[in-house]
């Protein structure tokens, strides 16, 4: 008897330990998804406004009340956000696949002694650190290299996320590159070829997939972050004429609106709608990775 | 008849860290002869293949003393590395054909010397598909992905690869171990064929292959070359007691 609980214990209370929290994790993911649209979807359900309104226009005057009648064009924030995280993506991008290789290829010992544990504190300092350091530093130098009255914009905002993002797509990077069959290099060693040339025409194109994904991830984390960006962006309620200009992104617009309007008033559903699209951009990076990594699957 | 040496090695001695795993190695290696490196796992061949075109460069904790010396020429000295690869090709033991069509695959090694003219190119594809009894099977998908081909055929689109350098030796590691017997024989006859133009040295987990191919064979164990001879005289009349014991297979 003694022996048959024992070999109960052995057997199933680890499997079923593990079972149960995985379906917990399960069971949260699907109620905040749908929470998300049952909140997110008020604004086109209770106070009518069409889903073309709320992506294409720029008019966002919300009512906070719960009669409705305001305007929920959100295309400003929708527009600001895709702008930064963009141009974070286009400054961080070369120096993530810079750093990846040279941990990898040019110098693996000072890359894993100085780089890596350096890329190890850039993903530990908080949010809003950055964001603070952000406005102290990069806003007025912003203002003072290119003469505006204020440095909050687009640029800053790029900035600070790049640096967010940088070790997010380099430590993926790391992993695609040292994923690569190790024939490859001796292949092309064996051919005469430099490292470079190695590097250039086999290492990394085997390792775009890799890349890729690690481009996609520090995308979906450019868009998700609120903090450090509010801080910089200047909050301004137009669509920027250039990367110097203010503007505003979703993130920033939730998080500064949501304490101030009525719950489940025309303005904060407008906000919640926000959220929800944040979601649905994000379910889409992670489809467009799932089919990268598929591609790179059966080109191995 | 009287052939031109090769390669010379004299007292070559080689570490990994503390480990000696190749002691005092003399070997003469002929041209155009296919050469055959036998012996138990462990016992040193392929290092020894490896330092012919300084692969071991790759590996950090690696020390070489004595010399290798080529065409008159000590390679363990400071050299033009990327020369003397040019010069000296390998095939691996897994086939290793890189990501790209098969066209690119045999353009790679060229275009990376410098080479860019187009019709050179083409010709020099054929000419190596052609050498390494590939073209009928590929002329017509030459723009198709290499890793699309057999195990047998990704060898020996190596082997082409190889040859598209123009090199005057062939280091094989293992070539075959990673193909059935059809594939095997195929890049067998096509090493005996190829003699005539390269040096070709082979390592070989497989006596009867290194009996069928090799005009010379080096029996190596523990790091040392126990005994170095025309092959039908190591596998008929071995001088030494470990030799002998080892192909007629008491150990190993």
């Amino acid at each position: 008897m003694i022996c048959l609980i024992e070999k109960l214990k052995k057997e199933y209370l680890g499997r079923s330990i593990v079972t149960l929290l995985g379906i917990v994790i399960i069971l949260v993911t699907l109620s905040i998804t749908g929470f998300l649209f049952y909140k997110g979807l008020g604004t086109f359900v209770t106070y009518n406004h069409s889903v073309w309104e709320f992506l294409f226009s720029s008019d966002w005057k919300p009512a906070d009340n719960f009669d409705g009648g305001g305007k929920v064009g959100a295309a400003i924030f929708i527009v600001g956000s895709l702008l930064i995280s963009f141009l974070a993506l286009l400054i961080a991008t070369p120096f993530s696949i810079a750093s990846a290789v040279f941990m990898t290829e040019i110098s693996p010992i000072l890359g894993k002694k100085l780089l890596q544990p350096a890329i190890g504190i850039f993903v530990g300092i908080p949010s809003v650190v950055y964001g603070w350091v952000g406005l102290t530093v990069l806003v007025p130098a912003i203002a003072h290299v290119f003469n505006l009255p204020y440095g909050f914009s687009v640029l800053a905002g790029g900035i600070v996320l790049a640096l967010m993002i940088f070790p997010t797509i380099t430590s993926v990077s790391v992993d695609a590159i040292e994923n690569v069959d190790n024939g490859y290099k001796e292949a092309s060693y064996a051919l005469g070829t430099t490292r470079w040339q190695y590097i250039y025409k086999v290492m990394l194109p085997s390792a775009t997939s890799g890349i890729l994904t690690g481009v996609i991830l520090g995308l979906a984390r450019a868009f998700g972050e609120a903090l450090a960006v509010a801080m910089v962006i200047g909050k301004m309620q137009t669509f920027p004429d250039n990367i110097l200009s203010a503007t505003n992104n979703m993130t920033a617009e939730i998080a500064s609106d949501m304490g101030n309007s009525a719950q489940g008033g025309e303005f904060n559903d407008a906000l919640w709608s926000m959220a929800l699209l944040l979601l649905i951009i994000s379910f889409i990076f992670i489809l467009i990775m799932r089919i990268i990594a598929k591609k790179g699957e059966e080109v191995k | 008849m009287n052939k031109k040496i090769k390669f010379n090695t004299k007292n070559l001695d080689l570490y990994y860290g503390d480990f000696q795993a190749l002691k005092s190695i003399n070997l003469e290696i002929y041209e155009k002869e296919v050469t055959a490196f036998i012996g138990p796992s462990g016992c040193g061949k392929s290092t020894f293949l490896r330092c012919l075109n300084r692969m071991n460069d790759l590996i950090d904790s690696v020390k070489i003393e004595g010399e290798i010396i080529f065409e008159g020429q000590d390679i363990n000295g400071d050299i033009d590395v990327i020369n003397l690869r040019t010069r000296v090709g390998m095939v691996f033991q897994k086939p290793n054909p890189f990501p790209m069509s098969i066209y690119e695959n045999i353009a790679y090694g060229p275009k990376c010397q410098g080479v860019k003219d187009k019709t050179q190119l083409d010709t020099l594809v054929k000419e190596s598909l052609v050498k390494a009894a590939l073209w009928e099977e590929v002329k017509d998908r030459l723009n198709k992905s290499a890793l699309g081909l057999s195990g047998g055929q990704q060898q020996r689109l190596c082997i082409a690869r190889a040859i598209a350098m123009q090199p005057e030796v062939i280091l094989m590691d293992e070539p075959t171990s990673a193909l059935d017997p059809i594939a095997t024989a195929k890049i067998e006859d096509l090493m005996s064929k190829l003699k005539k133009d390269y040096t070709i040295i082979i390592v070989t987990h497989s006596m009867q292959q290194a009996g069928r191919i090799s005009d010379k064979t080096a029996f190596f164990l523990m790091g040392e070359v126990v005994e170095f001879n025309e092959t039908p005289v190591i596998f008929t009349n071995p001088a030494d007691k470990r030799t002998e014991d080892y192909i007629t297979g008491r150990f190993g």
